[in-house]
């Protein structure tokens, strides 16, 4: 094992007296549980993030002295799963979580719904009440795999004990391969106790299941020819080029092209957010040159991306004049809001390999002239100068401070789309957010997960005051494990994405957004063991997060109190076009 | 509805017969089930049965809606794990049948006219009471809609259909096509 893989283990160990990784022989008598546990370690699992339960403990007893894999023990099961979302997400492995039966079980679903969504390969063990009882409301009994239908890739009820190898391997392969995406094993206490012949499962075969198909690339000559035609090209890119490992790819297409480049919020670091040719983040909340280039482009090149409603808003008034090139390894988003002028079904990646010989380079064109000239019209701003803590001002420092290195995650709301204004992300899988469900909450536990999958880079959770109430216990296993994660709490002591709609659309009539009987942020964290600072006025900001950035053995949590009225613009209003765009001017 | 350059396409709603081949286990008739609810899509009637390969099910779905809703059916049914394979039949010759068990009253003042009846469907008279026949009829959907609205008259008390079932006609199985 390599040296940082082994001491990131030692560090975050859970057991008290952890043993040496422990060898089952091929044909060995093992139990369910450790043919489980056998099989986790065997795919890639390093790290569970758990809570353990009745049904569980036959899992929980070989982690006990097991020091081949290590385990977090969570706060909430939701917390657990937004971890291994985390760590799914900023290492490009499978995050694995554990949960009982029941409640334990049904905690996992919203993490499972955001790893569904956003196309994050978990792996979720629950544990299940005895065959012998099942279907019969048994203590602690849900229909979990019933429950997480919707929400998953696919699930198992493993009946079989002798399957748990296979389904454990299928389960790995499903969650990374094709289109990724969460896996849950639902596991029967009698089953994890019956004794089995290990034999490990290394090679999955699924007649049903063939992700890894060669890309179809018959029409590769047709997109070639767009391209080379086109006059006003935009390429706009989303999480599929970061799955697919296509970011150098991507960046060599907009060097070549010099097209202006944009990425969806999930896609960002997939550019580097400094280059020239990056528009940033483009939809609801994305920059004014971002949607006048989509408004005005006659050729759009969507890379691993599925026009989501937060980036087109009104559907058949965008990109009107643009002909469209659909790279995408999922068939069913091909079609599904657009039909391609060109479609390239297939890994993004291997599909850019195949497409980019045939492109010529091309050098700036008037076209990028026209996007220099919104860029200096119509820059990301917000008001400077004044004696107050304007929520921009935070993330521009916190880039300041990091110089753009850090992992940010995030909650959901207006912090969100203010860290993802302005944190201009350098590398992909720096940018770790809940896009598709919107997930509040999201934000500390998933910075947990990068945090212990990649130690070496700082990790730094942007948070609202509403998102960061709903997963603050997780600070819990942070303290305990000495995570050294930041957060910067957006404080505005309301629920502020709630306030601005209400603001804007609802006739101010500010309904159920106050948040102003929230616990004090600075001794919160103290009480759970973590630094607190807070800060009131613009000066402390970069002081601040300085400060953080030097605690290195436990949790830091820094509340911003900012300007409690602040919209977040540009802003195009759901379902609408870009004649819509509300968006400021620098005064 | 996707849309393509220069606005929405319009397109008029048909009926697909879509056959599934999916893996034989627990829960899966619920998963294709589930799809469609969850996308808004309407069953409009559905049969289930094993196939010559033991570990195989066969779902023969009949949905409506235009071509792309269609299409994008197909594609998220195929990506379901269980789903070994996806036909869509709808523009395929096909043979297509439906069998439907009626109640329907007859006492002896119209058993004479029913029984006419039966012959001219081809139908059959499988259970007989001092007040009705019970009848099995299969055919095309349209012949048994026929059959069904010669028998209203005299009332029917009780029906069941299978929903439909199909064959693409030749030697092509479902999974060459």
């Amino acid at each position: 094992m390599e040296k940082a893989k082994k001491s990131q283990i030692e560090k975050y160990q859970a057991g008290p007296k952890k043993g040496p990784a422990s060898k089952v022989q091929a044909g060995q008598k093992v139990s369910g549980a450790r043919a489980l546990m056998e099989s986790i370690k065997l795919h890639g699992g390093e790290v569970v993030f758990g809570l353990p339960g009745g049904v569980m403990l036959p899992a929980y007893d070989v982690l006990y002295d097991d020091g081949g894999i290590s385990h977090i023990l969570v706060g909430h099961e939701q917390g657990g799963c937004h971890m291994a979302d985390g760590f799914a997400r900023a290492t490009g492995k499978v995050g694995v979580c554990f949960a009982t039966s029941g409640p334990g079980a049904t905690n996992l679903v919203t993490g499972l719904c955001t790893a569904h969504m956003d196309s994050v390969p978990v792996v979720a063990v629950t544990g299940q009440v005895r065959t012998t009882v099942l279907g019969k409301d048994a203590f602690q009994e849900a229909d979990i795999t019933g429950i997480t239908m919707p929400v998953t890739k696919h699930n198992y009820l493993v009946s079989d004990p002798a399957s748990i190898p296979r389904i454990i391997a299928e389960a790995f392969y499903i969650a990374r391969t094709g289109r990724p995406g969460p896996v849950l094993v639902d596991i029967p206490m009698d089953v994890a106790l019956a004794q089995i012949e290990y034999h490990p499962v290394t090679e999955v075969k699924m007649r049903s299941y063939n992700p890894e198909v060669a890309p179809r690339l018959d029409n590769l000559d047709d997109a070639a020819r767009l391209i080379a035609e086109a006059k006003r090209g935009v390429i706009y890119v989303g999480q599929g080029a970061i799955i697919s490992g296509a970011w150098r790819e991507v960046r060599e297409l907009a060097r070549k092209t010099q097209f202006p480049t944009t990425t969806t919020l999930l896609a960002k670091g997939t550019m580097d957010e400094t280059d020239p040719l990056s528009l940033g983040m483009l939809g609801m909340h994305g920059t004014a040159y971002a949607n006048f280039a989509i408004r005005d482009c006659d050729l759009l090149i969507a890379v691993g991306a599925r026009f989501d409603d937060r980036v087109t808003g009104k559907v058949d008034a965008w990109a009107p004049g643009a002909k469209i090139i659909h790279i995408d390894i999922d068939p069913a988003e091909i079609g599904k809001i657009y039909i391609p002028d060109v479609a390239l079904n297939g890994d993004c990646r291997q599909v850019l390999q195949a497409l980019l010989p045939l492109i010529a380079e091309r050098g700036p064109t008037e076209w990028n002239e026209q996007i220099e000239r919104w860029k200096q019209e119509f820059p990301l701003w917000y008001p400077k100068g004044e004696d107050r803590v304007y929520p921009q001002a935070v993330c521009e420092e916190l880039w300041n401070v990091t110089k753009g290195e850090a992992i940010v995650t995030t909650g959901v709301g207006q912090h969100q789309m203010w860290a993802a204004q302005f944190y201009r992300c350098k590398h992909p899988r720096t940018f770790i957010t809940s896009g598709g469900l919107g997930t509040m909450g999201f934000g500390l536990p998933a910075a947990i997960g990068c945090a212990v999958g990649v130690p070496d880079r700082p990790v730094w959770c942007v948070d609202g005051d509403g998102s960061f109430i709903m997963t603050s216990e997780e600070l819990m296993p942070a303290v305990q494990h000495r995570i050294p994660v930041k957060v910067a709490i957006i404080n505005n002591f309301c629920l502020g994405m709630v306030r601005q709609w209400q603001s804007l659309f609802w006739d101010e009539r500010l309904s159920a957004i106050d948040l102003s009987y929230q616990p004090d942020f600075v001794k919160l964290a103290e009480a759970y063991g973590a630094v607190g600072i807070r800060v009131t006025r613009p000066e402390e900001i970069r002081p601040a997060i300085e400060k953080a950035s030097e605690i290195n053995d436990r949790p830091v949590v820094v509340d911003f109190h900012v300007v409690r009225d602040e919209n977040v613009l540009p802003m195009i209003p759901a379902g609408q076009t870009i004649e819509q765009m509300m968006v400021e001017k620098p005064r | 509805m996707p849309v393509t350059r220069g606005g929405l396409q319009q397109n008029v709603g048909t009926q697909h017969t879509i056959t599934v081949l999916v893996e034989n286990k627990p829960g899966v008739l619920t998963r294709v089930a589930g799809l469609f609810a969850r996308r808004g899509y309407n069953i409009e009637s559905l049969a289930v049965s094993i196939t010559e390969d033991p570990t195989v099910s066969r779902m023969t779905v009949v949905a409506s809606g235009d071509a792309q809703a269609l299409d994008q059916i197909n594609k998220q049914l195929a990506k379901l794990i269980d789903v070994i394979h996806v036909a869509d039949y709808t523009d395929l010759p096909m043979v297509e049948r439906e069998l439907a068990l009626i109640k329907v009253n007859a006492d002896t003042s119209v058993r004479g006219e029913v029984m006419q009846l039966v012959d001219i469907f081809r139908a059959k008279i499988i259970d007989i009471s001092d007040r009705t026949f019970t009848i099995e009829v299969t055919g095309g959907v349209e012949k048994i809609n026929a059959f069904e609205k010669m028998l209203e008259p005299y009332g029917i008390r009780e029906m069941v259909r299978t929903g439909r079932i199909a064959l693409v006609r030749g030697a092509r199985t479902a999974a060459q096509t």
